[in-house]
């Protein structure tokens, strides 16, 4: 079926915007890379009838946490005279530490179980919201709440540590 | 999936397009009817009678000019720009139900391009990506002034997109699905969810404004302090891009509103007609609701002053946040007593 060269293409462009990512000298390129591999993957799960997960990862990534990002680089503009250059060691140990994780990647994931391409497209409801929910509030209420709690805790965090610089102002 | 279904698709789609178009490109010359209304002009009256061919004209106008780039302009993302602002603002219409099934040829055809059952966290996203065509055309045309109008813009659709987001849980809650035909349909029978829920319909509203870049949110682009807004670096077609895009967005969250909000393609006495009669209607029913919004969006961009930008923020965070948050938890509350919780 076509679906599996559908596929084939989607995680292409995955990884090629992924390396792009890496690769871009600039980093509001590297940025906006970012934001289009997020894309490619939601297409992913897209094609994995998973379209909650496809769409809030939209939102919650591209929307909002890539926009912040972009934010903060824009006000920052950086560019290659301003750029810190950093000593040849750490180059060194940077590249031995992005290979050590790439082959505990590779040796984790090599005898992983292969799902194919799409479970189903149709007649399936798996991934769908409804079910989605039902899992989440049943089967893994406890992880769900303790993973809000969490969240609630960082937010906290941000607001404390807002308050604290506006106390320093003052 | 079928050739005739493709087709019947395809031709939707384009009709969608076209209208859509049609109807930014005459908000442009409304909202300038309208603010000749309201500060007792003619407004434009040249071209054609009433001056109804002056979109055309703006338009073979912009088309004329000169398309450039400036030198010091990041030339690919500052093409970008204009393209993004565009598409996201067209593609929230894709899941929008105009009205109920067709029957052409034989066939039962659907007047909504995608019946996707996450329909409104579609628009949600496309929404929040919205900001992206903003922030790479502020950013990339290399000018102060942009990129401060492109930072407040994109900090004011995120602060915004907050407690709008809370006020489509609301409606979700009411309705039980994401879906924006089942939406549509639990509020047959002039059940409008803005009876149930008004202040989640008016702190949607004041949301759409600001997302919409409209007056009394348009700090993005006011003139007095930042020359033209993000925009400012753009001319040609591309400026007319941004400008147009939110004549779409305008239109398309005049819909969104009506649709959430105000039922859709429903309208009082629907039960006496059927079929293709109802269909027809329904779609008057929907584009009259959509109108009256757009109106309102105009009316209030020519009645009220400007917002200053903390003035702004506290109205998003320290106002609509709150209101819509206790909003939602007695909407919780009262759903889970006539579920009968408390028993």
């Amino acid at each position: 079926m076509s679906l599996e060269l559908v596929a084939t293409i989607l995680g292409g462009l995955t990884i090629g915007s992924a390396l792009m990512v890496v690769i871009s000298k600039h980093p509001v390129r590297s940025v906006l890379f970012l934001v289009l591999t997020f894309f490619l993957i939601s297409s992913n799960y897209i094609l994995m009838n998973a379209q909650f997960l496809a769409i809030v990862n939209i939102i919650v990534y591209a929307g909002a946490i890539m926009v912040l990002f972009l934010f903060v680089l824009m006000l920052l503009n950086l560019s290659k005279d301003n750029e810190p250059k950093s000593p040849f060691y750490i180059k060194i140990a940077a590249v031995t530490a992005g290979g050590v994780l790439l082959t505990v990647l590779i040796a984790a994931l090599k005898d992983g179980i292969t799902v194919g391409a799409t479970s189903t497209v149709d007649g399936s409801s798996e991934g769908l919201v409804q079910n989605l929910g039902h899992l989440l509030f049943t089967k893994y209420v406890l992880p769900f709440e303790i993973s809000s709690v969490l969240f609630i805790a960082a937010m906290v965090g941000a607001v404390l540590l807002a308050k604290r610089e506006k106390q320093l102002i003052d | 999936m079928e050739t005739s279904e493709l087709i019947e698709k395809l031709v939707l789609i384009v009709v969608l397009f076209a209208v859509t178009l049609g109807i930014a490109a005459y908000a442009t010359y409304f909202e300038r009817k309208v603010a000749a209304w309201f500060q007792d002009r003619i407004g434009p009256d040249r071209a054609g009678p009433f001056g109804i061919l002056q979109p055309l004209a703006d338009g073979g106008k912009l088309f004329f000019k000169e398309d450039f780039v400036p030198e010091a302009a990041e030339k690919w993302l500052f093409i970008l720009g204009p393209g993004i602002a565009m598409f996201t603002a067209l593609m929230t219409g894709s899941v929008i139900p105009w009205s109920t099934n067709l029957t052409l040829f034989g066939q039962d055809i659907a007047l909504q391009v995608a019946d996707v059952n996450i329909g409104i966290l579609f628009i949600m996203g496309f929404l929040s990506i919205g900001v992206y065509g903003i922030m790479i055309g502020g950013w990339a045309s290399n000018n102060k002034y942009s990129l401060f109008s492109a930072v407040r813009a994109s900090s004011q659709m995120i602060s915004y997109e907050l407690a709008m987001g809370i006020c489509v849980i609301v409606v979700v809650m009411m309705t039980g699905s994401l879906g924006l035909r089942e939406i549509v349909d639990a509020q047959h029978g002039m059940n409008w969810n803005v009876f149930y829920q008004p202040v989640a319909f008016v702190v949607f509203f004041i949301c759409a404004l600001a997302e919409t870049n409209r007056a009394p949110f348009d700090l993005p682009e006011c003139e007095s302090e930042l020359i033209g807004g993000y925009h400012t670096e753009y001319g040609s077609m591309k400026m007319g891009f941004y400008l147009f895009a939110e004549y779409v967005s305008l239109f398309i969250s005049s819909a969104v509103i009506s649709t959430l909000f105000f039922g859709g393609y429903n309208f009082p006495g629907m039960d006496n007609f059927e079929g293709n009669t109802l269909a027809i209607l329904g779609v008057v029913a929907m584009f009259t609701k959509t109108f009256i919004f757009v109106f309102i969006f105009m009316w209030i961009r020519w009645t009220l002053p400007r917002f200053r930008f903390d003035q702004l923020m506290h109205l998003g965070w320290k106002s609509l946040i709150p209101i819509s948050l206790i909003n939602l938890l007695i909407t919780g509350l009262v759903i889970a007593f006539n579920e009968g919780w408390f028993k």
